[in-house]
């Protein structure tokens, strides 16, 4: 029903008797709108609109200095060696994409002159290959000029596997070639739906190839442009101290027009979120803040008549509690919550069904997240196109009681349930983190309540997400019965985050805990839509299939999701900036100003 | 004196060498991975992390690993940060000064409080002044750092609007405005650490002028009709001081770490708040090199505050 809806409106867009405003109102009101909605328009023959600019300043520069604080300040500044977004956040001052994604999850076009589409013929109907226009007349910070030689030998540092490059797994399986000086086409080896991925966004930006030539392979940790980048951005670089400063200063040279509006870039890291946020919004020696993951009451009280306001960005990160399904305290072959064994309660779907109901999430918004969170019943929460609207959530602990009543789940002497002499004692653990050390407590009470005896246990964060195989309290290894985190969606589409969950990719002691599928929850039904949903060019089924694998999830209880959490970040209250929530915050960067 | 000077050198060099083991098992031993961070991005494949492990040695066993450290480190090769992807030397050396400037000026300003304060106090043992003098005192060493740092900022900063709480080493003024700027920012960092360092040092003072200043040659001193102002800095000081140099020498590390808290609050970007990142990001050559870079101060200063004691008193002699 849904596809025949969206269909028939993508005809009414393509004949001009709907525009397109009108056609993303239609689509949020069922449920559809953000970045996917408008690839939708693109591979269903409409072009996809850029990115609104709401920039206002007509002349360049003049702006004065921008101060921007990120309490990890970024330790290097090659964005394919990032390891963690704050390295790609300082990258992208200089080093710049094709094109970014703007709030809305509009694509807007950095490098690139024309968003690709069917009808321009840049985008191939069967979706196994993408050309990009590159804009003429683009120089590199040191005068050579940006070409597609550029584009391509990106591509062949990135995919060398030598270079161990954080992002190979956007290119390995590509082919780039160039066309002519200003043209490079993208060679998928299946239809690729998400064809937006190399070269777009902050983790994707383009190398120089005259300065990185010689540093290929092995020898990529050894070029000097890894510590002082010549990129193409809006600001020219003058100084790094890992962890401490960047320094960059406008290039009059920029190749959009009256931009960027500052004459000098300041990223100063280091010291915690609570004073950084108390640097930009009640003191003003800052302009911007990164990741203000602070109490909302604090933020509150550091508002009232302050010099900033803290900004809020939508994305898809969603903080959930997974569930064990197998046995984390028994032992076969070496092996703990080995995938031959079952978990002893959770086999039981009316507990798994009792833990969801037990869950206060009004509460944990409440009382930790405020403004920065949403409840939600779904594990995929964006971008909107692929959010189910077929799943509920609700808080209620007689009702969690009953079922377990009538699943012959007694309460015992000590009043704590048991059923066939297991009693209903689990074990939660997750990283050392304030908000989340709340969450388990409040999870904790309402239990208790429901005749669950919970032990909780916090992991210091380096431990809980290493990969330490030595160490068995990482998150792969899950040798507990419950835990809790959030993996970032970081580009809006959830192939890449949803086929973490394939059964083929438990995390087991052979593969070394380096499989994804962590709660080791085995469903043909979800394997084959994912399966599917990565083949399939239709826009309409596609989304429909990650619908049907986010449902999946939710019926068996995989994963109760605990808060969809916004990106939180402080900001001067005379400053513009554009945050995007399935982008780096500096993705937009260009279009920056202060009001006067 | 030389010889014993070469002597002290070469005894530090294997306790130095027993110093770098212990430190590089403890850290090898110990959880935490520098990579990570990749593992929980999901587009990030394992392969990457596992590439990157062995390009950067960490599947090699201890032992090997150092010994490779150990001949780097005879060669002037303080190792390869993990994180940064660059050389630790340089990374330590781009931040020694910030640390230096912020620690050397908290220590003078430590004695600038501590010895005047307490000559006169024991100079006068028991009245107002050394009653005030003792009372702040306590408060100053029972305060610890994080506290006052944290005080000082809501204090002068957020309620005064006075002083900026963010250190910054890149002040954009030249000439005088730079000097004033510069002391402008470093007011609070240096007066936590320094206040905190003068407390302890003023009641070591005190007490030891105290003991000296009862000694017969003090008395025979005033006896000769030598002023009270001679008395006490030539006789009486130069003597109380031995104590007091072992006492400065030996805390020096210990300030340094002081400092590691302070760093963190006002964001200097010193080796203190490196060597905190370092740990928390696993990135074992930086978090190595830092505390070896301690265990040299340690040795060092210990060396240091001998070879005063020769200088302050004569009677020691150097064997």
């Amino acid at each position: 029903m849904l596809d025949k809806e969206l269909r028939s409106m993508i005809g009414q867009v393509k004949d001009g008797r709907m525009d397109r405003r009108s056609f993303i109102k239609r689509m949020a009101a069922v449920g559809l709108t953000a970045p996917l909605a408008n690839q939708i328009l693109a591979l269903g023959g409409v072009a996809m609109a850029e990115g609104a600019s709401t920039y206002k300043p007509t002349k360049r520069g003049g702006g004065g200095a921008l101060k921007l604080l990120w309490w990890q300040g970024p330790t290097l500044l090659n964005p394919h060696f990032a390891t963690g977004t704050k390295d790609q956040d300082g990258s992208r001052l200089f080093y710049e994409p094709l094109a970014c994604w703007d709030p809305d999850g509009n694509m807007k076009l950095v490098l690139a002159t024309e968003i690709p589409s069917i009808q321009n013929g840049l985008l191939a109907a069967d979706g196994k290959s993408v050309t990009w226009k590159l804009k003429p007349g683009v120089k590199w910070h040191d005068g050579k000029p940006f070409t597609a030689d550029d584009v391509v030998f990106t591509w062949q540092f990135i995919k060398d596997p030598a270079t161990a490059a954080v992002t190979i797994a956007s290119y390995r399986d590509l082919t780039v070639e160039k066309i002519d000086d200003l043209t490079v086409k993208i060679s998928f080896p299946k239809p690729t739906p998400f064809w937006a991925d190399a070269f777009v966004g902050a983790p994707n930006t383009i190398l120089p190839k005259h300065l990185f030539a010689d540093y290929t392979g092995s020898k990529s940790r050894e070029a000097p442009t890894n510590l002082s980048p010549v990129g193409t951005g809006p600001y020219k670089f003058v100084e790094f101290k890992p962890g401490d400063l960047i320094r960059g200063v406008i290039n009059p040279d920029y190749h959009m027009a009256n931009r960027p509006y500052f004459d000098s870039i300041e990223m100063k890291g280091g010291g915690d979120a609570v004073s950084a946020a108390r640097a930009v919004i009640q003191t003003g020696e800052y302009d911007f803040g990164w990741n203000i993951q602070v109490e909302d009451d604090v933020l509150l009280r550091l508002e009232k008549g302050g010099k900033g306001k803290t900004v809020y960005a939508v994305g898809g990160d969603t903080e959930f509690i997974a569930l064990n399904f197998t046995d984390p305290n028994v032992e076969v072959d070496g092996e703990r919550s080995s995938m031959k064994t079952k978990h002893p309660l959770f086999s039981d779907p009316v507990v798994r069904k009792a833990l969801s109901l037990l869950v206060d999430r009004e509460s944990v918004k409440k009382a930790i997240y405020g403004r920065a969170g949403r409840t939600t019943a779904n594990f995929l929460n964006g971008p909107e196109k692929f959010v189910s609207k077929n799943t509920s959530w609700e808080f209620n602990v007689e009702k969690a009681a009953k079922m377990l009543d009538d699943a012959g789940w007694k309460p015992g002497a000590d009043g704590i349930r048991e059923k066939d002499g297991k009693k209903l004692k689990l074990l939660y653990q997750t990283s050392i983190n304030g908000p989340r050390q709340k969450t388990q407590a409040i999870v904790k009470q309402a239990c208790q309540k429901a005749g669950i005896d919970v032990e909780l246990k916090s992991v210091v964060a380096s431990v809980f997400f290493s990969s330490d195989v030595a160490n068995p309290d990482t998150y792969p290894k899950f040798y507990a019965d419950l835990e809790m985190f959030q993996i970032p969606l970081s580009q809006p589409d959830p192939s890449q985050h949803m086929r973490r969950y394939l059964s083929t990719s438990a995390a087991t002691k052979e593969n070394k805990w380096q499989g994804t599928n962590f709660p080791r929850w085995v469903n043909k039904d979800y394997d084959a839509a994912i399966n599917a949903a990565d083949m399939e060019m239709d826009p309409v089924k596609r989304a429909a299939l990650y619908i049907k694998a986010n449902d999946l999830m939710w019926e068996d209880t995989v994963f109760i999701p605990v808060m969809h959490r916004l990106k939180v970040e402080a900001a001067a209250n005379n400053l513009r900036p554009v945050i995007s929530g399935w982008a780096n915050e500096t993705d937009n960067l260009f279009d920056w100003y202060r009001e006067e | 004196m030389s010889q014993y000077v070469l002597r002290r050198l070469l005894i530090a060099i294997p306790s130095l060498l027993g110093i770098s083991a212990v430190l590089f098992f403890v850290l090898a031993l110990a959880p935490g991975d520098p990579f990570s961070e990749l593992a929980t991005n999901p587009n990030v494949p394992p392969e990457v992390q596992a590439a990157l492990r062995a390009k950067f040695g960490l599947d090699d066993p201890i032992y090997l690993r150092y010994g490779h450290w150990l001949n780097a480190m005879l060669h002037g090769d303080w190792g390869f940060s993990f994180v940064s992807r660059m050389d630790v030397d340089k990374l330590i050396l781009q931040r020694l000064p910030t640390t230096l400037f912020v620690i050397g000026s908290a220590q003078i300003l430590a004695l600038l409080i501590a010895i005047p304060v307490g000559v006169y106090a024991a100079t006068k043992p028991y009245s107002l002044f050394d009653q005030i003098a003792n009372t702040l005192a306590f408060v100053g060493f029972s305060l610890p750092t994080f506290f006052t740092g944290i005080l000082f900022i809501l204090i002068f900063s957020v309620t005064l609007d006075w002083l900026p709480f963010v250190y910054t080493t890149d002040i954009k003024a030249t000439g005088i405005h730079w000097v004033l700027e510069m002391i402008r920012q470093a007011i609070m960092p240096v007066a936590v650490l320094g206040l905190f360092q003068a407390a302890s040092m003023t009641r070591f003072v005190r007490s030891a002028m105290l003991d000296v200043i009862r000694l017969d040659y003090v008395t025979t001193a005033r006896a000769k009709g030598l002023g009270q102002a001679k008395v006490i800095v030539k006789h009486v000081m130069r003597n109380a001081m031995i104590p007091v140099v072992t006492l400065i020498a030996l805390q020096i590390p210990a300030v340094f770490g002081g400092a590691i808290v302070t760093e963190q609050i006002f964001r200097i970007p010193g080796i203190g708040s490196l060597l905190i990142s370092s740990i928390l990001s696993n990135d074992t050559p930086v978090v190595m090199a830092v505390t070896f870079v301690f265990a040299c101060l340690v040795v060092l200063f210990n060396l240091i505050a001998d070879i005063l004691y020769g200088w302050l008193d004569p009677r020691i002699s150097f064997r």
